[in-house]
C-alpha cells in the first residue's frame, strides 16, 4: 500500500507531473476543443466527472479481481466502466443544455477513447493507491487537465 | 483474367496506402500520444510499433469477421472490447518476452486500447469490408505506424543520447542534446517531420500542376 500524504498526490497528478503536458495522454481533445475558453472549461468538467467516478469504480473493481485472482480482466472491465460513465455524462449534458452538447459535437463520445482517463485508472493501480488516495490522483489529474486545456484555450482565443 | 490483375493491383495499394499515403501519423495524424511518448530511443519505438500493428492485424481481422453478426447500436462498445482483448494479450507478451521493455513503455502497452488508430480502422474500413482486404489494411496501417515510430525513436536517439539502438556513433566526444529525450524534444521532432511531409506534398503538387500545364501548351 502506497502511503503518500493527499496533498503531494494532488499536486502531483495535477502540476509535477501534469497529464497532457508531461505524459502526453488525452491530447487529441486537448487539441480539438481548445479553440475557445468556455468550450475548454466545460469539457475539462466534464472529463474531471468522468475521472473521479470511473477510478471510483476502478478501484471496486481492481479489488473484486484481485480477490478473485483474475488480473487480466482489469482492462476490459476498466473501458466498458468508462464507456458507460461517458455513456452517463453525454445523456445528462444532452438533456441539461443542449447548446453545451453541440459545442462539444464529437468529442465528447470520444472522452471514452480518451486516453488520461484510463491513464488515471491504469497509474493508481500500478502505484498502490487507497480508496482516498486515488479520488484525489483522479481529481489532481482532471484539475491538471482542465488548466492546461484552458491555457491552451486562452492562448489560441 | 483483366479482372484478377485489376484485384491484384488493388490489394498491393490496399497495403501500400497505409504505409505510405495515407500514412496514420505523417498524413492522417492519428494516435498521437504513443507517437510522442515512447519514441526517446529506437528500440521503444519499434516494440511499440510491433505491438500496435499485432493489435491493429488481429482487431481488424476478427472486427471483419464478425461484421454482420454485431448490431449497429452496440458495435462501438463491441470493437473496444475485442481491441481490449488483444491488447492484453500483447501486455502478458511482452512481459513473458522482456521485463525490461515491459518497465520501459509501462502504462503505454495497455493504453494501445484507446489509440484512436485502431478504433477508427474498425470503424472505417474493417466493419465495411471482407477479411483479405481487412488484413491487407491493417497490416499497411501497422507497418506506416511502425516506420513513423522508427523515424521519430530514431532522430531523437540520434540527437539525445548519440546513439541508435543502443550502439553509440559519435564516440564520447560527442555533446548530447538532453531536450530531445525529454518530452519537448518529441513536440519538436514531430514538427520536423510534419514539415517534411508537408513540404514534400507541396511540391509534389506543384510538379504536377506545372507538367499539366506543358501537357496543354
Amino acid at each position: 500500500m502506497n502511503e503518500d500524504p493527499l496533498w503531494q498526490i494532488f499536486l502531483n497528478s495535477c502540476l509535477v507531473n501534469n497529464f497532457v503536458l508531461a505524459y502526453f495522454l488525452g491530447v487529441c481533445p486537448f487539441l480539438g476543443v481548445s479553440a475557445k475558453l468556455g468550450t475548454a472549461s466545460r469539457m475539462g468538467a466534464a472529463v474531471t466527472f468522468v475521472m473521479v467516478v470511473s477510478s471510483m469504480c476502478a478501484f471496486g473493481i481492481n479489488a473484486l479481481l484481485t480477490a478473485m485472482d483474475a488480473p487480466y480482466l482489469r482492462l476490459i472491465s476498466f473501458i466498458a466502466v468508462i464507456a458507460s460513465t461517458v455513456q452517463l455524462v453525454e445523456m445528462f449534458i444532452k438533456k441539461m443544455s443542449p447548446a453545451l452538447f453541440r459545442a462539444l459535437g464529437i468529442f465528447l463520445p470520444l472522452i471514452t477513447t480518451n486516453c488520461a482517463i484510463l491513464g488515471v485508472a491504469l497509474f493508481q493501480t500500478n502505484k498502490g493507491y487507497g480508496f482516498l488516495q486515488s479520488i484525489v490522483y483522479a481529481l489532481g489529474a482532471g484539475m491538471g487537465f482542465t488548466l492546461a486545456l484552458i491555457l491552451m484555450a486562452g492562448l489560441r482565443e | 483474367m483483366t479482372t484478377k490483375v485489376q484485384h491484384h493491383t488493388t490489394s498491393t495499394d490496399e497495403f501500400l496506402k497505409g504505409v505510405w499515403k495515407q500514412n496514420p501519423v505523417f498524413v492522417q495524424v492519428l494516435g498521437m500520444c504513443p507517437v510522442l511518448a515512447v519514441t526517446n530511443t529506437a528500440v521503444n519505438a519499434l516494440a511499440m510499433g510491433l505491438a500496435t500493428a499485432f493489435v491493429l492485424v488481429m482487431s481488424n481481422l476478427v472486427v471483419s469477421s464478425a461484421r454482420h453478426v454485431i448490431p449497429k447500436q452496440v458495435r462501438i462498445v463491441s470493437y473496444i472490447m475485442i481491441i481490449a482483448t488483444f491488447v492484453t494479450v500483447v501486455d502478458y507478451l511482452i512481459q513473458a518476452i522482456s521485463l525490461d521493455l515491459h518497465k520501459a513503455l509501462g502504462a503505454f502497452i495497455s493504453l494501445i486500447v484507446v489509440n484512436c488508430l485502431i478504433l477508427g480502422r474498425a470503424e472505417a474500413f474493417a466493419s465495411k469490408n471482407g477479411l483479405g482486404r481487412s488484413l491487407l489494411d491493417g497490416l499497411g496501417m501497422g507497418v506506416g505506424f511502425t516506420l513513423a515510430l522508427l523515424c521519430l525513436g530514431g532522430v531523437r536517439e540520434i540527437l539525445g543520447s548519440g546513439s541508435l539502438f543502443g550502439v553509440s556513433l559519435f564516440g564520447s566526444s560527442f555533446q548530447a542534446w538532453v531536450v530531445m529525450v525529454l518530452p519537448p524534444g518529441g513536440f519538436f521532432t514531430l514538427a520536423g517531420w510534419l514539415l517534411f511531409f508537408n513540404w514534400r506534398a507541396q511540391v509534389k503538387a506543384r510538379r504536377e500542376s506545372s507538367n499539366a500545364k506543358e501537357a496543354q501548351a
